[in-house]
């Protein structure tokens, strides 16, 4: 046993950390302010291999494990919870499933240039009408000569309109409930797949959520993902890996909140003393700090166990469930120690406090993850 | 990072879980009527558990520090007074003569301790000196060649029951903490006089008593470290006696959570197991977390302490996190179980009783809060 991170490990913290700080948290507020994506922090991400960590070097990966890239989410999320979110969003939900149950062809000409930074991904599986329940979706793909025809819409995609990757669950037997989901790819250059209406949201605002619309969008049939009738596993085996990357970002948000707070506490002087001489601030540091640390070694735990291809599914959930609690109930803790200043924009802890509540939602809300957990234990 | 255990860790666990099963499980009505393990400790002695971080050289197993804290969570999945009693046996009973005695001292009693033929305690707190440690009022003085030690302590575990106890006394009363030296005390030595037992909540087995020491004669050679050195040799253990409450916690948590999710399970209402139901679903899932969590600090920081490396801030946060996931599980365990967790027929009463001291004991969850908001 050894919880001590390796060398290659530790410096590829440092390197992204480095990278936080200079090239992606000058601008986090003002990103957020105006709800914009920049492309250019993602090629700078793409030139320091950050966007194909897990993957290996012949599918233009760098090889490392999920333990790197759990560790490069949450240094991203420790300075921008979105530009996290766009890694995760791109590597678990999208290349994960590309990467599991993708053919070589499909891994060649998908996997790659995503890997390589050339491609954005993302997942198209939520619609209006189901969400948790994702096996309600109406999206249809009925085959047509070479080629599938998908009809519907899906709705809180992430990466959507700036991704040129998705992948799509459909319909292709409603007689089958959900034996009857498939798997796609698709490209946002396919004929028939439109970027509909864009999210405006209370955080996670650099990072654009929309609806995705397939009007008779046709899908050659080589880009059918696994056999037909699979989608539905393969959503829920991406979503186990997903969790984690969630929670990666939730411990990020978290870091980052009670780096803020304690540097705010030491500095901020009332009566003669730093508030932190008080042990109604300090006490709440110490809580904060040790929540981060449970957050951070359940979620490096799931990571580990997945790269070493034993069994995470009840981890990651577990991992998300504490992590996404953690990272909403200290930032608004921050806020709390910022006082005033920590309800304005001139301090970082109310964007991240904005940017927590969605982990406690997307990738599986707080009482799925309940429901995960609570049926293996039992089962 | 390789999160799972070694082959010898995992043996060292069996072992410890069958004993537990088999010895332990069988004696609990007893220590709940307030009898001592003895037996239980003697054969934890064979069995090589009372020394298992001691080196070979001194009677030890010359294990591990993991699986030394292996061997407490077990333990304190069946019997958290088992935990507690091998807890302050080792750190502070055995490892400050290991640490800071002389090759004599350590030739002396260290074997004995290892091997389970002396159980071992630690006598620092008093009445008016608890969190403040550095406040305490025994008396040492010189006298030709030996000490004369007048005073009090309270809630000494194992006291009465441990052979050799390691009592702290100040030497030099203007110095304040820096004027404490630390003696080690056999139990039969004249003026030991060994007072209440405390009537308590939990932990009803394990003795915890008040110590008088009245014109206590103790050999100057049974001074351990030097004059005045009382309180490092005092703090020295702080962690390892943290991590080692923080074990014992842990147990007690994965025991409450273990029998509320076979009850939960069992227990038909409207002709269904109420796990189905997401009000009692949704609390073993929160439990089963915490429980996760707390195992991963306790074991982190028992990995650094193994090391060798800086792990103060890491052990007082295993033993916040895992002190509270204690009793917070062991609560709502007594809420699964309903009416029937409220009797003695089932185990979890006792464990939320168990609980409680942990937030208590080698440092109050305040005392942990402070290290660690000094440590950010």
């Amino acid at each position: 046993m050894n919880f001590q991170l390796s060398e290659e490990h530790q410096q590829l913290r440092e390197m992204i950390r480095d990278f936080a700080l200079n090239e992606v948290a000058p601008t986090a507020a003002e990103r957020d302010e105006e709800e914009r994506f920049d492309r250019e922090i993602w090629e700078k991400m793409a030139e320091l291999g950050l966007t194909g960590i897990p993957w290996p070097e012949e599918y233009g990966g760098a090889g490392f494990d999920f333990l790197a890239y759990a560790i490069a989410v949450e240094e991203l999320s420790r300075v921008c919870a979105s530009t996290g979110v766009t890694l995760s969003a791109h590597t678990s939900l999208a290349g994960w499933p590309i990467y599991k149950f993708g053919n070589e062809e499909q891994k060649q000409k998908y996997l790659r240039p995503m890997a390589e930074g050339k491609k954005i991904g993302a997942y198209c599986l939520t619609e209006p009408g189901s969400g948790s329940d994702a096996g309600g979706m109406k999206t249809t793909a009925k085959l047509d000569g070479d080629e599938y025809v998908l009809n519907g819409s899906k709705i809180f995609i992430t990466n959507g309109g700036v991704a040129d990757t998705y992948v799509v669950f459909a319909v292709t037997d409603p007689d089958s409930k959900h034996k009857g989901t498939s798997a796609f790819i698709v490209e946002s250059s396919f004929p028939g797949f439109g970027v509909g209406k864009k999210e405006k949201k209370m955080g996670i605002r650099s990072s654009p959520t929309t609806e995705i619309i397939f009007d008779n969008c046709r899908v050659p049939k080589e880009n059918l993902l696994g056999g037909e009738g699979e989608g539905f596993i393969i959503a829920m085996k991406t979503l186990d890996g997903g969790r984690n990357g969630i929670a990666a970002q939730a411990v990020g948000i978290a870091q980052g909140a009670l780096d803020a707070a304690t540097v705010y506490a030491k500095e901020r002087v009332q009566f003669g003393k730093p508030i932190v001489a008080n042990q109604g601030v300090s006490f709440k540091l110490a809580d904060m700090a040790t929540t981060i640390e449970a957050s951070r070694l359940l979620t490096y735990n799931a990571a580990w166990l997945e790269s070493n291809n034993l069994p995470y599914g009840k981890e990651s959930a577990m991992a998300k469930l504490m992590a996404g609690d953690t990272a909403m109930s200290v930032t608004t803790e921050a806020v709390q120690i910022f006082g005033g200043y920590g309800y304005t924009k001139e301090y970082p802890v109310e964007r991240y406090m904005r940017d927590a509540k969605i982990t406690q939602i997307y990738e599986g809300t707080q009482e799925i993850q309940r429901l995960v957990i609570s049926r293996m234990l039992t089962k | 990072m390789h999160l799972a255990f070694t082959e010898e860790q995992m043996m060292m666990r069996d072992m410890v879980r069958q004993f537990a099963e088999s010895e332990i499980a069988p004696f609990i009505d007893n220590m709940e009527q307030g009898v001592f393990p003895h037996d239980i400790m003697k054969k934890m002695g064979n069995l090589g558990l009372m020394g298992i971080t001691v080196p070979s050289a001194y009677g030890g197993a010359g294990m591990d520090f993991t699986s030394y804290i292996l061997a407490i969570n077990e333990l304190s999945k069946v019997s958290a007074v088992v935990g507690v009693i091998l807890s302050v046996h080792t750190s502070v009973g055995t490892n400050p003569i290991l640490y800071f005695g002389t090759e004599e001292q350590k030739k002396k009693y260290v074997p004995q301790l290892a091997s389970g033929q002396y159980l071992g305690a630690f006598c620092l707190t008093e009445p008016e000196a608890g969190s403040d440690a550095g406040a305490l009022k025994t008396k040492a003085i010189k006298q030709d060649d030996h000490y004369v030690l007048n005073g009090a302590k309270v809630f000494i575990t194992n006291g009465g029951e441990a052979d050799v106890y390691i009592v702290f006394a100040s030497t030099n009363p203007n110095r304040g903490s820096r004027g404490i030296s630390a003696f080690i005390v056999e139990k039969d030595t004249p003026g030991f006089i060994v007072g209440k037992d405390e009537k308590k909540m939990g932990l009803h087995g394990s003795r915890t008593v008040q110590l008088t020491f009245e014109n206590m004669k103790v050999p100057a050679e049974n001074l351990l470290g030097n004059e005045n050195e009382g309180f490092k040799i005092a703090m020295a253990n702080l962690n390892i006696g943290r991590i080692g409450i923080s074990a014992q916690s842990l147990g007690i948590a994965e025991a409450a959570l273990e029998a509320a999710t076979n009850y939960a399970t069992e227990r038909m209402q409207f002709s269904k197991p109420i796990a189905v139901n997401q009000g009692v679903g949704f609390k073993l899932a929160d439990m089963a977390t915490a429980v996760e969590a707390a195992k991963l600090l306790v074991y982190r920081a028992a990995n650094l302490q193994s090391l060798g490396l800086p792990c103060g801030k890491e052990a007082s946060m295993a033993k916040l996190f895992a002190s509270k996931t204690a009793v917070q599980v062991s609560t709502e365990a007594i809420q699964v179980f309903g009416g029937y967790g409220y009797t003695e027929d089932y185990p979890v009463e006792r464990y939320f009783r168990d609980a409680k001291v942990t937030e208590i004991y080698e440092g109050t969850s305040e005392i942990q809060r402070i290290v660690i908001s000094k440590n950010i």
